[in-house]
């Protein structure tokens, strides 16, 4: 069994295969997840984010190394912390605020809500709020993939605390053994909910996702999610291998939620100084700070702010001028003829 | 035309909807190799190959998640969970996947899959593989729900849950499995929300599903020869979508309504029929809804104890006679 060298220090690593425009397209989407995830957070406390949110603040590396090694038709199949996946994906910043302002203009017209963002022409499969549902649901279509012969690649994200659910060991037994082309990304951002996850893991055990993994004959890896280079080799890697018919990989990705759990929670449960030790290593400080040591001229980088700010203001103004869905659709799509009807 | 048993009915409607689609797979435990616990899907295995005919790990989850997975992204997935007491373990895809992904999504996710589950008692299994938990899937919207009675509607019935566009739980009765019938040759494809008169009668309506029609059939015999009441025997056939017209249109000409129930009482699907029955046909009505049903209890093992918590011909005849005659 191989295991993975421990992690250098993020500014380290190195990557140098990758050229401008790959490394412009990280930092792209690393910016635009932060300035939308941000947005989002102010909505609510405006009052036009409503129910639930829960922010992918500072972990924004994760989201963009995937979707930066993803093919057109790969799929993503994501958790309630979807927002970053989503957007990750090409879906407009519009259409994703749009949903959590539950509005008409949103991805699912306000049917959906923030935990269940979906779009199956950018290839999100749907976001599931249910801890570890949607591992069981990523090897399926994986499966599919592998039975009609498609090279598509399906990707499961989910967090630390998934790793102690049913859900997660039977699909991870159930994907090495059929050896389907799924990947599982676990961003550990060292809390389930607003406990530790360490106080809910056997003593001893460092990575909950990876060190499982390997009783399911995958390899042990680790890499630091807040490197979107880090995470982006690590994703080529695991998806050259499923799409080469070699099977199933678990990537758990160390890295830090900036914000709490969701919207109600002001995580007061983590000790003092440790956010801020992690905003030292803020995966866009960093990722900026390598471009601009890679001699990336900074008004390149200037200009990828700005434009993501625009299209943030133009989105969040869309969505503030859209209706709320009309009263109509609340019974439609229940079942697949677009209507409700069970009785004649 | 064959006799054919219902559990070969069930090989029989696989193996249809196989042939007649590449994008049907099938998975579950024990279901290729083994020939399923029951004996109901032999042959399949060799006819259409491990490719297609898959052998899971005891893991509910991972089945219905992977049907689920696999319907969303073109196949047509039949999914079996050997007893339906283990809906249990595997419920969240029940109540919070299948039925909910389309509305969810704004009409983008489609989830054409259908889960085959042996339900019911008679076996002698104990509390925890004997329920029938058809009113579990009953209650949820976003799915339809069928439980056939007899050999020729388990095909009929489960090609059109195949083709259906929609997650269909199908109960398969376990005590019908040796249950015979005649069945015609070719293709057999039946509408999903339909209900059958299998006897007509002007005294009451009668309405069951899987095991307790055959009984319902045999009480109405009885009620007919022994004490001159001819009952309609309807077999529901279909919980979800609900078959109405037919339920409400024989209760508007006899007057009369009873359900024959295998489910614990509370919440069976009865409760409903007999609350819409309230509602639109109340003026029609000469007495009460009558519901026969198991006790709100879990099952015994011991035969004669499980022999008596299930509605049988001598009960509903009894129950039937008195609420006529009384």
């Amino acid at each position: 069994m191989k295991t993975q060298p421990q992690l250098k220090p993020a500014g380290n690593l190195r990557n140098d295969a990758l050229d401008e425009a790959k490394r412009l397209e990280l930092y792209r989407l690393q910016v635009e997840i932060r300035d939308c995830e941000q947005r989002a957070y102010d909505l609510f406390l405006q009052g036009l984010v409503k129910g639930t949110s829960h922010l992918s603040l500072g972990q924004e590396a994760v989201a963009a190394g995937f979707a930066a090694a993803m093919d057109k038709g790969d799929l993503s199949f994501c958790t309630y912390r979807g927002h970053a996946h989503t957007l990750a994906r090409g879906v407009p910043m519009e259409k994703v605020l749009g949903e959590l302002m539950q509005r008409d203009n949103g991805l699912m017209r306000g049917k959906g809500g923030s935990m269940h963002l979906t779009s199956v022409e950018h290839g999100v499969m749907g976001s599931y709020a249910i801890i570890g549902a949607h591992l069981p649901i990523a090897c399926g279509a994986a499966w599919r993939a592998q039975y009609k012969g498609q090279k598509d690649v399906s990707v499961c994200f989910f967090g630390d605390g998934t790793t102690n659910i049913g859900a997660f060991h039977e699909a991870l037994n159930f994907a090495s053994v059929w050896k389907l082309p799924v990947i599982f990304v676990c961003e550990n951002n060292l809390y389930m909910e607003y406990t530790s996850i360490k106080d809910v893991i056997p003593a001893g055990m460092a990575h909950p996702a990876a060190d499982r993994a390997v009783a399911y004959g995958l390899e042990r890896i680790v890499v630091d999610g807040n490197d979107a280079d880090a995470v982006y080799r690590a994703a080529l890697t695991a998806y050259a291998k499923a799409r080469a018919g070699d099977g199933p990989s678990m990537i758990e990705c160390m890295t830090y939620r900036h914000s709490g759990h969701s919207r109600a929670d002001p995580a007061k449960y983590r000790p003092e100084g440790e956010l801020e030790e992690w905003k030292k290593r803020d995966p866009i400080k960093l990722y900026r700070q390598r471009l601009v040591e890679f001699g990336i001229a900074e008004a390149a980088l200037k200009s990828i702010e700005a434009e993501s700010q625009r299209k943030l203001n133009a989105a969040t103004e869309a969505c503030k001028a859209a209706p709320m869905p009309p009263e109509e659709i609340l019974t439609t799509d229940v079942y697949a003829d677009g209507g409700w009807a069970w009785r004649n | 035309m064959a006799e054919l048993t219902y559990r070969d009915a069930v090989a029989r409607g696989i193996a249809q909807e196989m042939e007649r689609d590449p994008d049907v797979v099938f998975l579950g435990e024990d279901v290729g190799g083994a020939g399923g616990v029951f004996k109901a899907t032999v042959g399949l295995l060799d006819k259409f190959g491990p490719k297609r005919v898959r052998d899971t790990p005891i893991s509910e989850q991972a089945i219905l998640g992977a049907a689920m997975g696999a319907a969303m992204t073109g196949l047509k997935p039949i999914a079996e969970i050997m007893f339906s007491d283990f809906l249990a373990v595997c419920f969240d895809y029940i109540a919070n996947e299948f039925p909910k992904s389309h509305y969810m999504s704004n009409g983008q996710v489609k989830c054409p899959l259908v889960v085959r589950t042996g339900n019911g008692a008679g076996s002698r299994f104990g509390a925890q593989h004997s329920q029938s938990v058809e009113n579990w899937a009953m209650m949820i919207p976003g799915l339809k729900v069928v439980a056939p009675s007899s050999p020729v509607d388990v095909i009929g019935l489960f090609a059109a849950a195949v083709r259906d566009p929609n997650p269909v739980i199908f109960f398969e009765h376990k005590s019908l499995y040796a249950a015979k019938g005649e069945v015609p040759d070719g293709e057999i494809v039946d509408s999903l929300g339909t209900a059958k008169i299998l006897r007509p009668g002007k005294d009451a309506t009668v309405l069951a599903l899987a095991l307790m029609v055959p009984r319902a059939l045999m009480a109405a015999e009885t009620l007919s020869r022994e004490h001159g009441i001819e009952v309609e025997v309807i077999d529901v056939r279909s919980l979800v979508p609900l078959d109405t017209q037919t339920i409400l249109g024989s209760v508007v000409r006899t007057g009369r309504l009873f359900t024959v129930e295998e489910n614990p009482r509370l919440c069976g699907w009865g409760a409903e029929i007999a609350s819409i029955a309230a509602d639109e046909t109340f003026y029609d009505l000469d007495g009460p809804v009558v519901r026969i049903t198991t006790p709100h209890i879990p099952l015994p093992a011991a035969d004669n104890l499980e022999d008596i918590a299930l509605p049988n011909p001598a009960r509903i005849v009894d129950k039937i006679r008195r609420c006529l005659n009384g």
